[in-house]
C-alpha cells in the first residue's frame, strides 16, 4: 500500500506529510504534477502550500496540472483522496469538493494551533476518531475562511473552544459553520485547514494529528485490499 | 483584439480589504465614501480574432477558470 503525495511547484508541506505518514506506518512517494498517472497507489494526499504560487486563486491553476485528471479518476474510483491546507482549495477549485476558500475573515495569516470538534467518523480522515472527540492541530492560513456553493458541504471538522463547544469566538477565520474540514458524500475525498501532519510528535503542539492520518492510513490500506467502491 | 475581465466578488460576500480601505478614506476626509469593493481585471490578446470570437473565447476562460462562481461574477469588455 503506497500513498502518493501530489507535489506542485511551490508546493512545500510535502516531506512533512512523507515523514508523518512515514513515521506512522506508511509507504509514501512523491508525484510531480506533470505526471500523468497514479497507477500502483492506493490513496493521494495534497499537501499545503502555495500550488503555482497562488496565482488567480489558492488552487485554481493547480486543478489544471496533468495529475489532476488521475486524482480525479482516482476518487471516481472510491480511492482516499485527502487534501490539506492549499490541498483543501486545489480539491474545492478543482469540484472534487464543494465550496470555496477566501481570505480569512480579519485579513491576517493565522500560524497558531486551534482546538476542532470532531462532527462525523464518516470519511477516511475521522474514521478513527470519536465524534465529539476534540483536537488540537496548528492552522497555517490565509485564505482558510470555508465559503459553501450551491450543494451542501457535509462538515466532519469544526473550530471549537477547548470544552468542545462551537463559538463565533473560536472560529479563527470566518469560515462558514466553523467547518474546518469537509468530506463528499461517501467520506473518500476529505480536507482539512489545519495541519495533522504537524501534530504527531510530542515536541509538536500535539500529537492529535495521528488519528486523523491513522484513519488515513487505515483507509488508504481498505482501499489496496480492493475494498473501494467501483 | 483585447479583452479585459473583470472579475468582482459576488456581492452577498463581504470584502474585507474594500471595507478597510473605505474606513481609511473616510478617515483621509472623504467621507461621502459609501462602500468600496476590491476587484480584478486580467487582460486577455487574442490577436487576429473578431469580437464574437473573442467574447465566446474569454467567457470560456472564465466560466473554466478565471473566475470561481461559488465566490465570484465577472463582466467581458472587448477593445479593438
Amino acid at each position: 500500500m503506497t500513498v502518493g503525495i501530489i507535489v506542485f511547484p511551490g508546493t512545500n508541506c510535502e516531506e512533512d506529510v512523507a515523514y508523518a505518514l512515514d513515521a506512522l506506518g506508511a509507504e509514501t512517494v512523491p508525484v510531480w504534477h506533470r505526471e500523468t498517472s497514479l497507477d500502483g497507489l492506493t490513496a493521494v494526499v495534497l499537501p499545503g502550500g502555495f500550488a503555482h504560487g497562488d496565482y488567480l486563486r489558492a488552487g485554481a491553476i493547480a486543478r489544471f496540472s496533468p495529475i489532476m485528471a488521475a486524482v480525479e479518476k482516482l476518487a471516481a474510483e472510491g480511492h482516499p483522496v485527502l487534501g490539506i491546507c492549499n490541498g483543501f482549495q486545489i480539491l474545492c477549485e478543482a469540484g472534487l469538493l464543494p465550496g470555496a476558500l477566501i481570505a480569512n475573515r480579519d485579513l491576517r495569516f493565522i500560524c497558531r494551533p486551534v482546538h476542532v470538534r470532531v462532527e462525523s467518523t464518516d470519511s477516511v480522515l475521522t474514521r478513527a476518531a470519536a465524534i465529539g472527540q476534540v483536537l488540537t492541530i496548528p492552522l497555517n492560513s490565509y485564505e482558510g475562511n470555508y465559503l459553501p456553493g450551491p450543494e451542501a458541504a457535509r462538515p466532519i471538522l469544526r473550530y471549537c473552544e477547548a470544552d468542545g463547544s462551537v463559538t463565533g469566538a473560536a472560529n479563527p477565520n470566518g469560515s462558514s459553520d466553523s467547518v474546518a474540514g469537509i468530506a463528499n458524500s461517501s467520506g473518500t475525498v476529505a480536507a482539512v485547514m489545519p495541519h495533522p501532519e504537524r501534530a504527531i510528535e510530542p515536541f509538536m503542539a500535539s500529537t492529535d494529528g495521528r488519528v486523523l492520518l491513522e484513519s488515513f492510513i487505515a483507509a488508504s490500506e481498505a482501499a489496496s485490499l480492493g475494498a473501494v467502491d467501483g | 483584439m483585447r479583452a479585459v475581465v473583470t472579475i468582482t466578488r459576488r456581492s452577498d460576500i463581504a470584502d474585507p480589504e474594500g471595507a478597510t480601505i473605505a474606513r481609511a478614506l473616510s478617515d483621509l476626509g472623504y467621507g461621502e465614501v459609501g462602500t468600496v469593493r476590491v476587484n480584478r481585471t486580467i487582460e486577455v490578446s487574442l490577436p487576429g480574432r473578431d469580437r464574437e470570437y473573442v467574447l465566446s473565447a474569454v467567457r470560456g476562460m472564465c466560466d473554466k477558470m478565471l473566475a470561481n462562481p461559488v465566490m465570484e461574477d465577472y463582466e467581458i469588455e472587448v477593445f479593438d
